[in-house]
């Protein structure tokens, strides 16, 4: 018997949506009851012990001695990174010139760097003064052009600055190291093949990708570094934990300040995460074919779908197309 | 006679205690394809990267265009060039590897116009308009922002031809240009390189295609081990190989 096409078509099974009896998971439930109840408990000590005193947080949050502190504490985090960065890229070059006094050089600063605490270091800068009482420009071993005091020279903010940028350089130069080693080599050979110097290639063809590995544990770093400022205290410089502690080391209120500059601390590290993640987007064009939403396309997308079809792929590769 | 393109007196090169190229000889004359052909680990890709010196001869002269390559002869004593003059050398002679290495991060476009802009100093604006000539030319003018990651295999080993051929070149080396390709993807390749075998483009060509040789070089090279077993008129030695060696590979490949 001939059957229509008509009744063919009509004749399949699945004429609508699966409708399936979800699967219960009874562990996961066990698992958010006991997370859920932890985090209860510890928001309500926190509300209900006194010691914390809230009021005083609220009092000090803002405090000028505390804002001042962070500002900074924002200074240093970005000279002593900013140095670091520098260095690093100089040192990771270094380690890779096939000249082995250069290699050998950056490798000894590496070492030296990495294998002293950073703590150490940097009481070293703040007695610089005791070990070289002037400090000369001029010709190696020759006379000098100019002399300067080390202990006017060498203020609070650049201690600080050196003793904690010099030693991120020696980190910094792993990292930058490690994104430069991760560029296949055949783009160095296509750059040398075109012509392009080995200063053209590395500035124009091989950082910028390198820059993919490079960026999320300079992140990282700097965060670390922005907690690490906090090391200051020990050379009497004051940034935003000197200045909490020299106002509870008088009022006895330890507590609600260091609860003070933990928020600074939280708060600054949010933003560093943001910048972070835009660098990183930046950095990714071209590596896949489209680059992921930002969190505001993301928004604009959650709107558009809530209105039209959730499925409609066109709508979102549209938003995120990479800028030329 | 005019001076060669190329001309190679005994090259030998090692790797170590490797010998992987034992002695090569052979002239590329102006407006000239040469095809070489051979087992991998035959030495081809070797040979074909020491003329742009990115693998430096042990032994034996290797000229471009009638100047050293790689040296300057001064007093009978070979002096290395420094890396300026190299890659001065380098820009005159274009290249195209077998796994496209076009730059990730930059565009079609911005993939040709890279080294004109920053090896010759070319104004933006002429490097743009060349570039875009020499895209629409290798077939891909809808393509100039797009990123490699988003060009299928034969669009970016095109795109790498025109980055190669911004430069004006007057030699164009090709290291097998179809080997990582999908099969339906060489032929728009290899049509490009024909236009530009065509157009006078002097070209030495690694390939596995015999089918292009046969058609379009001028001269064929096999190399096994390091040597060259035969060479001479493509259609010859494709139809009647004399030497042993020869006859067993192309009874494998053809």
């Amino acid at each position: 018997m001939a059957l229509p096409p008509g009744d063919l078509i009509a004749a399949e099974p699945a004429a609508e949506d699966i409708q399936a009896v979800p699967v219960r998971h009874v562990g996961r439930w066990i698992a958010a009851l006991i997370v859920a109840v932890i985090a209860v408990s510890i928001i309500h000590s926190m509300a209900t012990n006194p010691n914390f005193e809230w009021g005083l947080v609220g009092h000090y949050l803002f405090d000028h001695r505390i804002t001042h502190g962070v500002v900074v504490t924002i200074e240093l985090t970005i000279a002593a990174q900013a140095l670091g960065i520098v260095l690093g890229v100089v040192i990771a070059i270094m380690r890779l010139s096939p000249n082995p006094i250069v290699s050998g050089g950056s490798w000894l600063y590496v070492l030296f760097f990495r294998g002293t605490p950073v703590l150490v270091q940097l009481l070293f800068w703040s007695f610089i003064g005791a070990l070289y009482r002037t400090i000369s420009l001029g010709i190696p071993f020759g006379p000098a052009i100019v002399n300067l005091d080390s202990n006017s020279l060498i203020t609070g903010f650049l201690t600080v600055v050196l003793g904690l940028g010099l030693n991120e350089g020696a980190y910094m130069s792993e990292v930058v190291r490690a994104g430069i080693i991760s560029v296949d080599e055949g783009q160095t050979e296509a750059a040398h093949s075109l012509g392009m110097s080995r200063l053209q290639t590395m500035r124009r063809i091989v950082l910028p990708q390198a820059m993919r590995v490079i960026i999320p544990p300079t992140g990282n770093e700097t965060i670390s570094m922005l907690k690490t400022t906090s090391l200051a205290l020990v050379v009497s410089f004051t940034e935003l934990t000197t200045a909490a502690v020299n106002i509870y080391s008088n009022n006895f209120q330890t507590i609600p300040l260091l609860i003070v500059i933990s928020l600074w601390y939280l708060a600054i590290t949010s933003v560093l995460y943001v910048g972070q993640y835009y660098l990183e987007r930046h950095f990714a064009r071209g590596s896949s074919r489209e680059l992921p939403p930002t969190p505001w396309q993301r928004v604009r997308r959650g709107v558009f779908s809530a209105r039209h079809d959730p499925l409609s792929v066109g709508a979102v590769a549209d938003v995120a197309r990479p800028h030329a | 006679m005019a001076e060669p393109m190329v001309k190679a007196e005994g090259v030998h090169k090692r790797f170590g205690r490797l010998e992987v190229l034992c002695g090569i000889t052979l002239e590329v004359g102006r407006g000239e394809v040469m095809c070489i052909i051979g087992p991998s680990g035959s030495g081809k890709s070797t040979f074909l990267r020491t003329i742009n010196h990115l693998e430096r001869i042990n032994r034996g002269r290797l000229y471009v265009d009638g100047v050293l390559v790689g040296y300057r002869e001064h007093g009978g004593k070979l002096h290395e060039l420094r890396d300026g003059e190299v890659a001065t050398r380098r820009a005159e002679i274009g290249m195209v590897f077998q796994r496209f290495n076009l730059f990730p991060h930059k565009t079609a476009l911005e993939n040709v116009i890279e080294a004109p802009r920053l090896v010759r100093n070319v104004p933006k604006s002429q490097a743009i308009e060349e570039a875009t000539a020499l895209l629409h030319r290798v077939g891909l003018a809808d393509k100039l922002d797009s990123y490699p990651a988003q060009l299928s295999g034969g669009q970016q080993q095109r795109v790498a031809i025109a980055r190669a051929l911004a430069m004006k070149p007057k030699l164009m080396l090709f290291d097998e240009p179809t080997s990582a390709l999908d099969p339906e993807l060489v032929g728009d390749v290899l049509d490009v390189m024909r236009d530009l075998a065509r157009e006078g483009m002097t070209m030495v060509v690694v390939t596995h295609e015999m089918g292009f040789a046969r058609e379009v070089a001028d001269k064929l090279v096999f190399m096994d081990g390091g040597v060259i077993v035969e060479a001479g008129d493509p259609r010859e030695v494709l139809a009647n190989p004399q030497h042993e060696r020869t006859k067993a590979f192309l009874s494998k490949v053809l």
